[in-house]
């Protein structure tokens, strides 16, 4: 290792917000010519690092050198002075501007459109990227944003690169693509860095892995002397078994029916196209597909969230009778007696009110409850209460807004909600984005007991390898259509990312 | 790896608070307002040349000099705190109605317009009903239209609420020219002063009522808010609308609900300018109040009963710049002075609520 | 029928303290400020200048000419002074403190508008007249003066020729504000920071600075509207309350112009002229009621614009994404 030269030296960074510390003395380097995994679970301080490195961010302590030399990063233009691009996984571009408005967007000098354009294209031919510099971003899909990023971090010159994980948005083929753009830049001589959580891609990619923990630096070690139990076990702390349980499915009957149904959003655009499906019960229906392809919209149009267009959605009872779900709203649906519960993307938004407490979020779904003028707070929080202590949510107590606890937390309560009025069809949406090992596990676990009950189970993933171990049969979803339904315990991972970006999956291009 | 390199860093740290316990948040409100009232003093010391404890004691004579000065200044923070009230379930659900002095002044049309209309035709009883009925009726269409525009179109409402405000006004100044008294006089005068037809009941003396209005409202909505369904779904709607959707609740319907409640409390303060204090109706009789309304809503954090303190702290000032400015031969708006300086205080203090300030120190160890 | 030659020289009058309020308010909107103080602002603005003018007017003594420069410099200055101060209270509050912006900016409005009535009122007092105004005459003919031939050339003078230099003033200030938020650097990182700040600081724009100076340029524009108002429209006669609720009815005009400094020149001149309307609409000596009620028309036609325009939803028509949001980067 010391034959490389260390283009970035960090030294006992420490960081903490309020009482929570997100970094604590972390040393780290990073050397050009190299791709560095930065490996660590939801909450362990990789992003936080990063975002010193391209100032968004300052340290409370510690020092940062750039090729030998110490620095001080007190902003993010201080970052690109250094060479310093970020990409981060919440992209930063303004939807109404333009691909080049954005790329050139804090830049100094005059004004100049085309020039930037010329540039622009310039290094999309270098690398092979397919950006049309005068798109308006809002019209863009996730992939194509993700590559306006990288560009707008090549425009600047940028020869440290930061990837905060950029391939939970892609499809395999789309991040093998990535891939390959990365290899050619380290090959150019750049010092790149991906903030990961995914095993097969450090091992795919990277030269060097580092780990964090609780915001501390663990170690780093070549990635071709390691291998993903080693990596895991020390990204988590103890020994960790990485199999997710898919018990088979018990008597499964048809529940839910969805015949060529078409859903238009706001703006009029077709999301869903003659989708037809049927989810059973005691099954686990994952959903695949890139992310924007009709999934949110699929499940919002079984919850009642969303206006359908055309086709049908039955729900078929366990004695056989059957009740049509369209046109129905949540309170409607839940009028019928058909208890569908709904874990969506959104949490806090959507899910639960950040600013309310525990309790409060409980009564949710159930405050209607009862005749009186008043609501009843007594019922909500002996759930709140009973919820916390099944599944070992940290919180100070039940009277906290739930803004404050942390996604694993959240999540938990949220599905805690959800299970708790014993639903015959639960559907999930991306119910593991962002948390830790432990609670993911643990969310997996809560799903496959209510499909052991009977439950009809929609799951919609985007981590194709969970899907594959968690699901009985998986639909795949592209461009609002149905690609294809397969068999979660035969399919192909790569025939899967196939059909996610052409319905059918052939390869015909 | 020696170089100490501590020059250029920024030398101000602000951070998020998790929360500060509520003693010292007040303490901190305490403090702001204290530390305005030192200013208010030094603007007035500069303004009159007198010292500043005669000042204090000027606004305190202002505001409770006399028994009828204390009756008028708990009248004034009665009105001030029921606008405020009929405000605040539109900003729980971040409504931002700013339309409150509208609806006050189509509810004190309706209310003179009853009076008039048909004060000497109908039993006294009977009139003050159909008054009640009207001047709420006529504050809750006010809040109705443009809460229909926000639930239909997503309309601003902020500034549909302001435009409604300003058609009140002319309305008012229609109907002041209809039925002014003597024409040409550009005012209508106390109506009905020989009759008394409309006037509501005293309670005791002439300022009671009002008084108990205004805290039966406060303590029936500090319930409504914090206890009923009703309450729960406008507190969830002003989160979220996407989580009152996702657990069925009907947003269109939460809004105008919401916004009828509003505007029908600003008819009552309505009623109760023109049928319990002033007996006339003039265009400029909720005097701001509907704007002022906003700020004792926020200041008190749409807390009910926090707002009996906030109204009563800005019309005690108001009460006490205005004994200010007759003392010493002062425009009027000087109490608009003070009232912005203080509320300049109080809204910057939130800051030091949920911020942490740190300076960073000067560190010069090398490692 | 309405006579035109007079007419459009009248609604242009009224428009231009609108065109003012409205540019001003359309660069602050555009850095994600919302600042409902405009009316106070317009209303400092306009004392400041009034409180300058009449100043030097008593210093130079009642017989003696004044200074033509000084006459227009001193005015302008304190006006843009008193605005100026009045955005950084502004700033200070929402951006440095992150004080709520919908409050912030009533307050301002109640400030402004009590200091402008209040140092009117003192004014007087002081010039012991015996009608409530004050009337600054002599300050007023340098700022309405127009060009010498205006006069010479029939209804086309008086159309396009026969304002003051502020009135153009304005025009020019709106359009420069376009070109800067369409064409140059500065303006693209301004929409940057209204539409995402965080994006924007990410990309080493300074948030804070942007939207501080931003919004003092903008009330310092919006004063100006009030400045004209007194000098120019009113022929230097301040009278407590006289300029209304225009500073409200230039916030409104905003969404009308869908943030665009261009089409505020012709929206403002159309309000302008609804502003005045009523004075053409014949009601008959029986029913000066109904005038009254044409008052309302431009505030009628203002609730009627935001429906539909809040009807119509289209991507670059919206508001700045983060409007009356305040920035705070190590949000979590």
């Amino acid at each position: 290792m010391s034959k490389k030269d260390a283009a970035v030296e960090l030294r006992n960074i420490t960081k903490t917000f309020g009482s929570v510390v997100a970094n604590e003395n972390v040393n780290l380097e990073i050397y050009k010519g190299e791709i560095l995994a930065l490996l660590g679970e939801n909450g362990s301080g990789k992003t936080t690092l990063m975002n010193m490195l391209s100032g968004i961010y300052f340290p409370d302590s510690g020092e940062i050198s750039i090729d030998g030399e110490p620095v001080v990063i007190k902003n993010p233009r201080d970052a690109f002075r250094l060479g310093i691009g970020m990409v981060h996984q919440h992209f930063k571009l303004i939807d109404v501007l333009t691909a080049t408005e954005n790329i050139i967007l804090g830049l100094d000098g005059k004004l100049n459109i085309k020039e930037a354009t010329a540039k622009i294209r310039e290094i999309c031919d270098k690398y092979g990227f397919e950006v049309d510099p005068n798109q308006k971003i809002y019209d863009m899909s996730v992939s194509q944003k993700q590559t306006v990023e990288i560009v707008k971090v090549l425009f600047r010159g940028a020869e440290i690169l930061i990837l905060d994980e950029p391939t939970a948005v892609l499809t395999p083929q789309e991040t093998e693509k990535l891939f390959k753009v990365l290899r050619a830049m380290r090959d150019d001589g750049k010092a790149i860095v991906i903030i990961t959580h995914k095993m097969h891609e450090v091992e795919s990619l990277s030269d060097r892995v580092a780990v964090l923990r609780h915001g501390e630096y663990i170690g780093d070690m070549e990635t071709k002397e390691t291998n993903a139990q080693e990596m895991t076990n020390m990204m988590v702390g103890h020994a960790v078994t990485l199999n997710i349980e898919r018990p088979e499915p018990v008597d499964p009957k048809p529940r839910i029916v969805v015949k060529n149904l078409t859903v238009k959003n706001e703006e009029g655009i077709v999301k869903l196209d003659d989708v037809s499906f049927t989810a059973n019960s005691g099954e686990i229906l994952g959903i695949a597909g890139i992310s924007g392809c009709g999934q949110k919209e699929l499940l919002e149009a079984i919850a009642g969230l969303q206006k359908a267009e055309t086709g049908s959605i039955e729900y078929i009872r366990s004695d056989g009778s059957v009740e049509s779900l369209i046109g129905k709203d949540p309170l409607e649906i839940a009028d019928m007696g058909v208890t569908l519960s709904f874990v969506p993307e959104d949490r806090l938004g959507m899910g639960l009110v950040g600013n309310m407490d525990l309790a409060d979020n409980m009564m949710l779904r159930s405050f209607r409850r009862g005749k009186s003028m008043f609501t009843d707070r007594k019922a909500p929080a002996k759930l709140a209460k009973s919820v916390v202590e099944e599944l070992d949510v940290v919180t100070p107590n039940i009277s906290t807004p739930v803004r404050r606890l942390s996604g694993g937390n959240v999540q938990k309560i949220l599905v805690g909600r959800e299970i708790s009025s014993s639903p015959k069809v639960l559907l999930t949406a991306y119910a593991v984005r962002g948390l830790d090992i432990n609670s993911s596990y643990t969310i997996y676990d809560l799903i496959n007991r209510q499909k052991k009950k009977g439950v009809a189970v929609v799951f919609v993933g985007e981590d194709l390898d969970v899907l594959l171990q968690i699901s009985d049969r998986i639909l795949v979803l592209c461009g609002g259509k149905v690609s294809g339904i397969v068999d979660g315990r035969t399919a192909d991972k790569n025939q899967v990312g196939l059909m996610m970006t052409k319905v059918g999956g052939e390869k015909n291009e | 790896m020696s170089k100490n390199n501590t020059n250029n860093e920024p030398l101000i740290h602000i951070s998020k608070r998790d929360v500060l316990p509520w003693h010292k948040a007040w303490g901190v409100r305490a403090l702001a307002i204290l530390a305005a009232l030192v200013v208010c003093a030094i603007v007035s010391v500069a303004l009159t040349g007198d010292n500043p404890i005669s000042i204090y004691k000027t606004i305190f004579v202002g505001a409770f000099g006399t028994a009828r000065k204390t009756w008028v200044t708990l009248q004034s923070v009665s009105i001030l705190l029921i606008i405020s009230l009929a405000l605040t379930p539109a900003y729980k659900m971040r409504f931002w109605n700013i339309g409150g002095e509208g609806q006050v002044l189509v509810g004190a049309l309706a209310t003179a317009a009853c009076m008039i209309v048909i004060g000497d035709k109908v039993p006294n009883g009977v009139l003050i009903l159909i008054m009640v009925v009207s001047s709420i009726g006529a504050g809750a269409v006010w809040g109705l239209i443009p809460a229909i525009f926000k639930a239909k179109w997503n309309t601003n409402e902020t500034l549909a609420t302001l435009m409604m405000n300003y058609i009140a006004t002319q309305l008012v100044a229609y109907y002041t020219v209809v039925w002014e008294v003597p024409k040409g006089s550009g005012k209508i005068g106390i109506i009905n002063q020989q009759t008394n037809a409309g006037w509501l009941p005293q309670l005791g003396n002439k300022y009671l009522l009002s008084i108990v209005v205004a805290l039966i409202i406060t303590v029936a909505l500090y319930i409504y808010l914090k206890y009923s369904k009703h309450g729960y779904e406008v507190t969830v709607v002003g989160e979220s609308e996407r989580t009152a959707q996702y657990v069925g609740m009907k947003v269109n319907k939460i809004i105008i609900r919401t916004m009828l409640l509003s505007g029908a409390l600003c008819g009552v303060a309505g009623l109760l300018l023109v049928g319990g204090i002033n007996h006339t109706v003039t265009t400029t009789i909720a005097n701001g109040q509907g704007f002022t309304a906003v700020m004792v809503s926020w200041l008190a954090k749409f807390n009910p009963i926090t707002m009996i303190f906030t109204s009563f702290l800005i019309i005690f000032l108001e009460r006490g710049a205005g004994e200010i400015s007759t003392v010493f031969g002062l425009n009027h708006s000087f109490s608009d002075i003070l009232t912005g300086i203080i509320l300049f205080f109080i809204i910057g203090c939130e800051f030091f609520i949920s911020y942490k300030v740190s300076f960073r120190k000067k560190e010069k160890e090398a490692k | 029928m309405i006579d035109l030659v007079t007419f459009i020289p009248r609604a242009i009058g009224q428009g231009i303290p609108l065109l003012y309020g409205c540019t001003g308010e359309i660069l602050t909107e555009k850095s994600g400020n919302l600042n409902l103080g405009i009316p106070g602002v317009m209303y400092v603005g306009a004392i400041s200048g009034v409180i300058g003018s009449f100043l030097y007017e008593n210093s130079v003594g009642a017989g003696n000419p004044l200074n033509g420069f000084l006459a227009i410099m001193i005015p302008m200055v304190c006006s843009l002074i008193g605005s100026l101060i009045m955005g950084l209270i502004y700033c200070f509050l929402t951006v440095t403190l992150r004080a709520n912006q919908n409050v912030t900016g009533l307050a301002m409005t109640t400030f402004g508008v009590g200091f402008g009535n209040f140092f009117g009122g003192s004014l007087i007092k002081l010039s012991g007249a015996d009608v409530p105004s004050v009337a600054l005459t002599r300050t007023s003919n340098f700022f309405s003066v127009s060009l010498p031939f205006a006069k010479n050339l029939g209804w086309f003078g008086k159309i396009f020729l026969s304002y003051g230099f502020l009135a153009y003033l304005g025009i020019v200030v709106a359009l420069i504000a376009g070109y800067m938020l369409k064409h140059t650097r500065v303006g693209l990182h301004l929409r940057a920071v209204g539409e995402g700040p965080s994006t924007a600081d990410a990309a080493g724009i300074s948030v804070s600075k942007y939207k501080y100076v931003a919004t003092c340029i903008g009330c310092m524009i919006a004063g100006l509207g009030g400045l004209y108002y007194v000098m120019d429209y009113a022929c230097g006669v301040w009278s407590n309350d006289a300029f209304g609720d225009r500073g409200w009815l230039a916030i409104a005009l905003v969404i009308f112009t869908i943030w665009s400094p261009n089409i505020a020149i012709f929206a403002s001149i159309l309000f302008g002229g609804l502003y005045i309307v009523y004075l053409y609409i014949p009601s008959g000596i029986d029913h000066m009621e109904l005038k009254e009620l044409y008052k309302m028309i431009p505030y009628v036609v203002t609730l009627v614009v935001l429906v539909i325009t809040s009807m119509r939803d289209k991507k670059e028509n919206q508001p700045p994404a983060s409007l009356g949001l305040s920035y705070f980067r190590e949000e979590r």
